[in-house]
């Protein structure tokens, strides 16, 4: 039983990875001028789109998480609404975060809220295909010693590695080595 | 001087020569569209007159004195010229204007008073211009055209030397886009016409006349200078006379020379030896009218004087490819001066000529290029002295914590530490000495700006370890107390350690120097998302421990939806090693103030936003457009204004609060002081005053503010020596801190530009909030508060519009309420209102940890120890690093103005661990009563 599932999860990361480097590599078959730099606002939609598209597919397949009894339509509806919205409220409180942190305000506005959603895909959807939308059950999971199975690990791990990624990721931005030297 | 085997110095070209000196000419201001549209007849002689233009290139530092001194000596100052900027004692080196006296020229000069004091007695007749009261737009430069007319009729001089200032007064103020700048340039410009018809019909059949127009540095996009931007090193140099052919054909981009070229150019002018430590070049086309034979050999007098000033300071010249050209070129010219001789006339021996020319040009590009290079030569022995004893200070310090052993080893080591650094000190000292010595006979040393920086560090290390020692029993290693230590590592701690080491990792970087406030700004960002999950954590994850309150929490579930849910975003490393505590010292607080509480540092977060936008600082994002521009420029007084009186009653409220009746009621007044002095200067307006006709220095109302910060500060001190003597309850002594502390707030908002006193506004204001709500909640250890403190006042000084280089400090906050230059309260001023931002936070600091000796008596002494850690081990591994990279490119533009500004804040650190010591002193006698 723990191998099959270690076994899954394995796949299921591995799947992960490959959806992101495959929406680098792969539209540049399609589409003439694709680079990950150049156009970089249409490969953060793609990579967002990839992920999340993947998650809840495997979400669906896999069924990590055991929800035994079965629940009506209206509430299944309810449930999915709930997660949307949580979804988008996400994606804002990122948006915001990233404004504090110092992206401009109205410039570039598409660039900063595209990675917010990106960091939401990463983040939020995976919590809400793993969890539901069930704040006392994140509250668990994301405080010591919450995680009960290894999906749970799994998603405390992945949830904290993007953030500090993205962290990281800001790191370079002093340096000017875009720009020719000057004394 | 230096005289070539041609032993005879050629006669003088020009019989007068007129070098007017604009501050801050940029050299867009000539040649782009600036010059056409507001100096018409100057881009008229430029475009189609007898002149050759050039853009000099000045060298950082590029402020007045040293950008003066590298005109006239043709030498390459360093950046200790920067410090003495302020009070420039006479020019010792060989330079233009002492040999043009030696040889009977007779000078006059009008304009900045700097030139009185770098040339004493050089001068027949001179006004000086005092130049640092930045707010004088119109003064400055009538006090040197007033004497115009009368001199330019009379014949007794030879060399006129003018300095206009106002155009720097200008870019200071408003920045090279106001609209002052235009009518500023064509006031030039016509001083400019009128020099030049005067000199052209005063010129005999004999020798022509020479004017000659050069700015001393450019301004950046911010007006302000000092830096290495193309804006502040790119300036104008006109050389306008009869003698040249006119202009014609298609007009050329301005040929790119160094500032020190014009040295040896007008030395060469005036007939002149070239001075010894020059490292110009000639520029060429100024003796152009000449025969071949004099072109050559004015060509091999600057290649001769070279020659030898590279003998000087290398001892293998000879190897050296710039000497081997020169020789090279020196054989073919007297090969060439012999079929002269011969007679022969020809058409062959001018081209011949003309490639001995291009040699002796080849051959001083590349003198002048090693020489340059030469110009850092470094005291390698001193600096590894300096070094060695800041890190043996350190690791002493440190060890002595780690064991935290008993008083009598702490006495033995108070006495031990003065001892042994003492005749270090003295040797420094003397190191100090000869390299300054070196200075003066002529060699280009320039070791001595990190000198001075290491002494002073150094000094100041000695202080903190003595001040350290005093309260060493207090004293435990900083993140070993007990709370900490019986638990994991909590978020906090983890990011306050991966910040610290960051940043000094930082500092190894040119960039990040340069950009050191987004390092800051990240930083505190980061860590008021921290205390959010912290508080979020002390919150909710309490409430669910505890059954009582499981159902009000259900109950607001959907209103907290997204704090809960920050909270899960935020988290940066699983784990609750806080429950423990946070249950132990849970307060019940009331609903209200829980929302607040978990609102503060959201609330704090914007307030960083906006103070952000505030001034747009560094180096590579500073051209951008920011609020404080928009505030200043001349259209949006009234916007300023109303942000100036807001922000002032903001001011007052926040600090009110906890002072006596007689400070509030000083302090209301000072704050009425602070506004009517920005209206008597002119920054602001009064709502009923629609013109701005009488602008003044406001002298009377500054001092008016003045007597109230005295008040404030008077009366708080003497709080603070009658809780001491009389040893009455902590209420009275932290009373006195507080207006203390609120007396330097006065002080700190009459010194600060308008446009800044929202930093000051919201300062408070997040001060106020993490005291309140915050640490009160979270029941954090000293060392926590002191690093959160020393992060935010290190944010602040770059919310100030501060940066690391020169550029930026305000020099004008050191003339409020002065009526002319007086050293020690300017520099005193001056220093005050730079480092405000780090000085407000430390001395919040003091007070509230003495607030809460009642909780904790240990606190100050351990906040004080924490302080001075946090600020001193930056420094130590800067010096060790900058040590290292002291053959980096941007060594002199980037890395010692750190240094300099490190320096400086050691200082300020020091005074302040001293006030934290005497603060836990009286703590510490009452314990022992």
């Amino acid at each position: 039983m723990k191998e099959a599932e270690i076994r899954k999860l394995l796949a299921a990361n591995l799947l992960s990875v490959f959806s992101v480097v495959l929406s680098a590599v792969v539209p540049a078959f399609f589409w003439d001028g694709f680079t990950v730099l150049g156009t970089h606002l249409a490969w953060l939609c793609i990579c967002s789109v990839c992920v999340s598209t993947l998650n809840i597919i495997l979400h669906l397949v896999l069924k990590p998480n055991l929800s035994p009894k079965r629940s009506s339509f209206a509430h299944k509806i309810s449930r999915f609404l709930k997660c949307c919205i949580y979804f988008f409220m996400s994606c804002i409180l990122f948006h915001a975060i990233i404004v504090l942190y110092g992206a401009p305000l109205i410039e570039s506005v598409t660039e900063t809220f595209l990675f917010a959603v990106l960091l939401s895909a990463f983040t939020t959807l995976q919590c809400l295909c793993m969890l539901g939308p069930n704040i006392q059950a994140w509250i668990r999971v994301f405080s010591k010693n919450g995680a009960m199975s290894i999906w749970e690990s799994s998603l405390q791990i992945t949830t904290m590695c993007s953030i500090l990624g993205a962290w990281f990721g800001a790191f370079p931005i002093p340096l000017d080595w875009d720009r020719p030297w000057q004394v | 001087g230096m005289v070539s085997n041609w032993t005879k110095i050629p006669l003088p070209l020009f019989k007068k020569v007129v070098i007017v000196l604009i501050d801050a000419l940029r050299d867009d201001f000539v040649f782009g569209s600036k010059g056409k549209q507001f100096m018409p007849y100057t881009t008229q002689v430029v475009e189609k007159g007898t002149s050759y233009s050039f853009i000099a290139e000045a060298k950082p530092p590029t402020v007045t004195m040293p950008r003066i001194k590298a005109l006239m000596t043709g030498s390459i100052p360093g950046f200790i010229d920067v410090i003495v900027n302020l009070n420039s004692p006479a020019l010792l080196d060989d330079n233009l204007i002492w040999q043009a006296k030696t040889a009977g020229k007779r000078i006059i000069f009008y304009g900045d008073d700097t030139w009185v004091k770098l040339f004493p007695k050089h001068f027949l007749e001179y006004d000086g211009t005092t130049s640092f009261f930045v707010s004088d737009f119109t003064e400055v430069d009538d006090n040197v055209t007033r004497h115009l007319d009368r001199v330019l009729k009379r014949e007794d001089w030879d060399l006129l030397i003018l300095h206009y200032l106002g155009l720097d007064h200008i870019g200071h103020m408003t920045g090279p886009n106001s609209p002052l700048v235009g009518p500023k340039l064509r006031e030039m410009d016509n001083i400019l016409k009128k020099i030049h018809i005067s000199l052209l019909s005063k010129e005999e059949a004999s020798l022509p006349n020479l004017l000659v127009v050069c700015g001393d540095h450019g301004m950046s996009e911010t007006g302000s200078h000092g830096g290495s931007s193309a804006g502040e090193v790119h300036t104008p140099l006109l050389f306008i006379s009869s003698a040249f052919e006119k202009r014609s054909g298609p007009l050329t981009h301005p040929e790119l020379v160094q500032q020190t070229d014009l040295a040896s150019t007008l030395a060469v002018g005036l007939g002149l030896p070239i001075s010894r430590n020059s490292v110009g070049n000639l520029i060429l086309p100024v003796v152009g009218g000449k025969t071949m034979r004099e072109q050559l050999r004015f060509l091999h007098l600057n290649g001769f004087q070279l020659s030898r000033l590279l003998q000087e300071n290398t001892p293998v010249y000879e190897k050296d490819p710039g000497y081997e050209h020169f020789k090279i070129a020196e054989k073919s010219h007297s090969n060439w001066i012999k079929l002269y001789l011969e007679g022969n006339n020809s058409e062959i021996l001018l081209n011949l000529g003309k490639k001995v020319l291009k040699q002796y040009l080849e051959a001083l590009k590349t003198l002048s290029s090693s020489l340059s290079r030469q110009v850092a030569q470094y005291d390698m022995y001193s600096m590894m002295v300096g070094t060695v004893i800041i890190m043996e200070v350190k690791n002493t310090s440190f060890c002595e914590k780690a064991k935290c052993t008993n008083i009598k080893v702490s006495a033995i080591f108070i006495l031990f530490t003065p001892a042994f650094l003492l005749p270090a000190l003295r040797l420094v000292s003397f190191y100090i000495l000869i390299t300054n010595d070196l200075n003066n006979s002529g060699i280009i040393v320039h070791c001595a700006s990190s000198n001075v920086s290491t002494f002073s560090v150094r000094f100041t290390y000695m202080n903190i370890q003595v001040f350290i020692c005093f309260h060493h029993g207090y004293i435990f290693f900083c993140l070993q107390n007990p709370v900490v230590s019986s638990s994991r590592w909590s978020e906090v701690d983890v990011l306050i350690l991966a910040g610290t080491i960051g940043h000094v990792l930082s500092l190894g970087a040119s960039s990040f120097i340069e950009e050191e406030h987004q390092t800051w700004y990240f930083l505190i960002n980061t860590l008021c998302l921290v205390l959010c999950q912290e508080l979020c954590r002390n919150n909710f994850l309490l409430k669910e421990c505890d059954p009582q309150h499981s159902t009000t929490v259900k109950q607001n579930f959907d209103s907290i939806g997204e704090t809960s849910e920050c909270e899960n975003i935020d988290i940066l490393a699983a784990g609750d090693s806080k429950l423990g505590k946070a249950t132990s010292s849970a307060e019940f607080i009331k609903g209200s103030d829980k929302w607040i509480s978990l609102a503060s540092p959201w609330i704090i977060l914007i307030c960083c936003r906006l103070l952000r936008s505030l001034n747009q600082t560094g180096v590579q994002w500073a051209h951008r457009p920011d609020f404080g521009h928009w505030l200043t420029s001349s259209d949006h007084k009234s916007e300023l204004s109303f942000l100036a009186a807001v922000s002032l009653l903001m001011i007052f409220f926040l600090v009110q609060r906890r002072c006596s009746l007689v400070s509030k009621i000083a302090m209301a007044l000072g704050l009425l002081g602070v506004y009517s002095y920005r209206a008597a200067i002119g920054n602001v307006i009064f709502p009923w005053q629609h013109d701005s006709k009488d602008i003044s220095k406001g002298i009377t109302e500054a001092r008016f503010v003045y007597v109230f910060v005295l008040g404030i500060v008077f009366t708080g001190t003497k709080d603070l020596l009658k809780s001491q003597v009389i040893s009455a309850d902590s209420s009275v002594k932290s009373t006195g801190l507080w207006e203390v502390y609120s007396g330097l707030v006065l002080l700190a908002a009459l010194l600060f530009r308008p446009h800044n006193l929202p930093v000051l506004v919201f300062c408070l204001l997040i001060q106020t909030m993490m005291k309140k709500y915050i640490w009160r909640t979270l029941k954090f250890d000293a060392a926590q508060i002191t690093v959160t403190h020393c992060w935010f006042g290190q944010a602040f000084f770059y919310f100030q519009g501060n940066s690391n280089g020169i550029a930026t400090v305000d020099v004008s906050a050191g003339f409020v309420g002065l009526e002319s230059y007086v050293e020690i309260p300017a520099i005193f001023l001056t220093a005050f209102a730079t480092y405000a931002g780090p000085l407000l936070w430390a001395f919040h600091l003091l007070c509230y940890l003495s607030s809460e000796v009642s909780r904790n008596s240990a606190a100050v002494g351990h906040g004080c120890f924490c302080y001075a850690l946090m600020r001193s081990v930056p420094v130590a591994i800067y010096i060790v690093l900058v040590t290292g990279l002291r053959y980096h490119l941007f060594i002199w533009s980037v890395f010692s103005p750190k240094l300099l500004y490190e320096g400086v804040h050691v200082f300020i650190t020091a005074t302040i661990c001293l006030l934290f010591t005497a603060m836990d002193q009286n703590h510490s006698h009452k314990v022992q009563d």
